[in-house]
């Protein structure tokens, strides 16, 4: 499963291990209970319905990990898709300009609250709160109602089908989602970014310590963070075709629901992009069990997610490890 | 002062200080090629923060460090790490979350294509355990590994950084084992036969007869003097860490211990056979009303644990203790306020001053806790506790709405010890209440202690320093070991006081 080297059983690799399984077993289930349920179509759709969300939740990966946390997700995708829609549609500039821009601008927003975080040692729970508050009421200074998005380039990319065996298909959407993912493995495992962020979640001061590049890298997470928030409003945008406030309102809770289920411990030091990606697949497999049924009410996503999250932390306060420190008697 | 073509640092005349504190003066020290240099001294003698500036983690006020006879300036832990200076702390501060591999490697890890290299990684990992001669996983977490071996891997790494001539080990064996600490001695004689210069910062005297060349001592922030091993007896070593030097003992008649009246007070505490697993062997003590009783002993032999037991703190697992002839059944600190015993810790700043509150809620905050959540206590009178002690202690301060934080070390001190006055204790118990602090306010505190007693009241006074314990006591109890060897009252010769503090192997 980790490329690069031998895999060896550890406990930590657990929780994942869990995740996966969990939504190997829902889909199988489903698939017996709900015709129509197990077919590769309905697994594609999953990827296509929560692609943007997968985007976004491998930069909160990054930021969890290093120990901290980050509530603006859902403001800066819609503010991104509302950017992206205003500068298209009113100001009709190129797609090809457009896109870069607003991912550059979500980017330069996370590196903003970052360097608040990190520098001016703003609790990351304020810091990016206040990232959230202004990116939506920003969105509302644009624009008061929604814009759709007419211009052909993004319609040609939302309504795009890439032909997959067995007469099925998924967007492009799922490309970039794939793209984002492999980018998250490979800062995760193969660059001294990535590790400096496992070590930072593990221990700060020892991280400081060891001489890691401490500040910098916390501001990188938040940049990294906004830059998967840009890509994701992009991605959202070919999605909904439209800019609009009220966009992925609340999602930041889902996203963060779905780290944690992934397998990413809260606390921080833990966790694996794979395992996120599973998590929003275990949340996008609830909601199709529920629209398959019919009968259930669809807040029940939230309500077994909500409970789903829970499940989770407590088992990874079980399943981790003791920490094996003695406590040194101090001399006296 | 010529400089030696052996050494690899030189540090001279350093200063250093904190607000209200002197930690460091004049103090100099080199360290050769090849040698495993003892710095020893008691709690607040300096050495953590002669390291300290070694590391880059503070700058000194004065005094120059030279690097191979090159002046260098030490800009922080990463620069000093650059220089080759690599420091193993006590608490390991390594990331547990992380492979024994990549905690050895972090920082530094070998790249392949853009990718880090993970193969590599391991392999150069196994090869420095090996020189250590330790046979681990090097790909497990380091977290699941014991502390002996998380230690040995933050050698390790201090190794690893290529050019790591300096290391420093910062009491590497408290958290290890009699087999444990021979194989870090075995390797640290390794390092040193291959030239590396090795700082061993340890408060167990025998390891440092063990493993060390060359032993420094420090006091009160001062340089008490350099001296090669084997050429030092035990017991002058300890004099020089808490008393005069033997030479002084020599030329002194007896002293004789503060009488005053005859002690005649009845018995306000007694402990029998008390005792704690681990902290302390089962011990008798008697405090009477009017007498000062002193703590002598080095650290680690106990003393502080004895002031926790009497205290509440810790629950003893043998033994019994009455306040005044009626025995104790609960160990709380708040019961123990309640009975009318009274605690001034060690650690100042970690277990004594709150220092955003103000002179006049940190003195009352006992008395208060005394009395609950729901009895409060006027203003009116908050205020009248607070500067009747302000008055009775000097204690220097603009008004009792100062912040105590911005106090001297020695007027917190002061602060601390109203809080405990205000409870009108009986018993007094003072963990080393002069440390950090300048000559003068030591002076009036040992005045302060003396004339509680004379009030009535029994104190019980450790203190490191073997002068301040002579001159403050009317009885002398020395621990050794955590264990209680032996008491001294009237006429006392401190030649024999230094030997009950240094046992066996003068």
């Amino acid at each position: 499963m980790m490329p690069g080297y031998p895999f060896k059983f550890d406990r930590k690799y657990l929780p994942v291990i869990v995740t996966i399984l969990m939504f190997v077993f829902a889909f199988v289930a489903a698939s017996i209970k709900y015709t129509g349920f197990g077919t590769f179509q309905v697994f594609y759709n999953m990827l296509i319905d929560n692609s943007f969300i997968i985007i976004s939740a491998v930069g909160v990966t990054f930021v969890i990990i290093s120990g901290n946390i980050d509530l603006s997700m859902g403001a800066m995708i819609a503010f991104v898709s509302m950017v992206a829609a205003a500068l298209t549609e009113k100001v009709h500039l190129s797609p090809f300009l457009t896109i870069p821009l607003v991912v550059a601008l979500a980017t330069l927003m996370g590196s903003g609250m970052g360097a608040i975080i990190t520098y001016f040692k703003v609790p990351a729970f304020i810091a990016t709160l206040a990232g959230m508050f202004l990116a939506r009421g920003l969105c509302f200074v644009i624009s008061i109602e929604a814009i759709n998005i007419n211009d052909p380039f993004f319609r040609d990319v939302a309504l795009f089908q890439i032909p997959m065996p067995g007469n099925t298909f998924i967007s492009i959407n799922v490309i970039i989602m794939l793209v984002m993912v492999l980018l998250g493995i490979y800062l995760a495992h193969y660059t001294r970014f990535g590790r400096a962020v496992y070590a930072i979640g593990g221990s700060e001061q020892s991280a400081l310590l060891m001489g890691l590049p401490v500040n910098r890298t916390k501001v990188l997470v938040y940049a990294f963070n906004g830059f998967c928030s840009g890509v994701a409003g992009v991605v959202y945008s070919f999605y909904l075709l439209s800019g609009y406030g009220l966009n992925a309102n609340g999602f930041e809770l889902d996203i963060i629901s779905s780290v944690v289920i992934g397998g990413t411990l809260l606390s921080g030091g833990f966790g694996y992009v794979i395992g996120t990606v599973f998590g929003v697949l275990i949340q996008g497999i609830i909601q199709n069990i529920i629209t398959f049924d019919g009968t259930l009410n669809s807040w029940w996503t939230r309500i077994v997610v909500g409970l789903l999250t829970l499940l989770f932390i407590v088992m990874q306060r079980v399943l981790t490890f003791k920490s094996k420190s003695r406590v040194t008697k101090s001399a006296t | 002062m010529a400089e030696s073509d052996n050494d690899i640092v030189k540090m001279a005349g350093i200063y250093k200080s904190f607000p209200g504190v002197q930690a460091l003066e004049k103090v100099d020290f080199a360290l050769k090629k090849g040698e495993i240099h003892a710095l020893v001294g008691e709690n607040g003698a300096g050495k953590s923060t002669l390291i300290r500036v070694l590391t880059g983690v503070e700058r000194p006020d004065r005094g120059r460090i030279t690097l191979d006879g090159k002046e260098v300036l030490i800009k922080s832990p990463q620069h000093a790490q650059e220089l080759g200076i690599s420091p193993v702390y006590q608490e390991i501060n390594l990331c547990p979350n992380l492979s024994v591999a990549e905690n050895i490697m972090i920082g530094r890890e070998p790249t392949k294509f853009g990718c880090i290299d993970w193969k590599a990684i391991n392999s150069k990992a196994r090869q420095i355990i090996q020189r250590l001669d330790i046979d681990i996983d090097v790909t497990q977490t380091l977290g699941s590994y014991s502390v002996a071996i998380q230690q040995m891997a933050a050698i390790a790494r201090a190794l690893e950084i290529s050019s790591a001539r300096v290391l420093i080990l910062d009491e590497p064996t408290s958290s290890l084992d009699a087999h444990e600490t021979r194989q870090l001695f075995q390797v640290m004689n390794r390092l040193k036969r291959d030239g590396m210069g090795i700082i061993f910062i340890t408060h167990f005297l025998d390891q440092v007869y063990e493993v060390a060349d060359r032993i420094t001592v420090l006091r009160n922030g001062k340089r008490v003097g350099t001296y090669e091993t084997a050429s030092l007896p035990h017991m002058e070593l300890i004099a020089h860490m808490i008393g005069r030097s033997l030479a002084d003992y020599d030329d002194m008649k007896k002293t004789k211990l503060e009488s005053g009246r005859r002690i005649q007070g009845h018995t306000l505490l007694e402990a029998k056979s008390l005792g704690l697993a681990g902290a302390i062997e089962p011990f008798d003590l008697e405090l009477h009303a009017g007498e000062v009783v002193g703590l002598a002993g080095l650290l680690g032999s106990g003393r502080t644990e004895i002031a926790r037991l009497l205290f509440g703190i810790d629950r003893p697992d043998s033994g019994s203790i009455s306040v005044n002839g009626k025995g104790v059944k609960s160990f709380t600190p708040l019961h123990s306020i309640k009975r009318g015993v009274a605690l001034c810790p060690e650690d100042r700043k970690a277990d004594g001053i709150v220092g955003e509150l103000t002179v006049r809620e940190n003195i009352i905050l006992a008395l208060q806790a005394g009395q609950g959540w729901f009895r409060h206590m006027r203003m009116q009178q908050q205020y009248e506790i607070a500067n009747k002690y302000i008055r009775l202690l000097h204690i220097a301060t603009p008004s009792a709405d100062q912040q105590v934080k911005n106090l001297s070390g020695g007027n917190q001190q002061k602060v601390i010890l109203a809080r405990w006055l205000a409870t009108n204790p009986q018993v007094l118990i003072l963990d080393e209440p002069t440390r950090g602090i300048d000559v003068g306010a030591k002076a009036e505190i040992q005045k302060l202690v003396l004339s509680l007693a004379e009030e009535g009241k029994a104190c019980v006074f450790i203190s490191s320093e073997l002068e301040e314990v002579l001159r403050t006591s009317h009885r002398i109890i020395v621990l050794r070991d955590r264990e209680k060897v032996t008491e001294f009252s009237g006429e006392v010769d401190e030649h024999k006081i230094m030997y009950a503090i240094a046992g066996s192997g003068s």
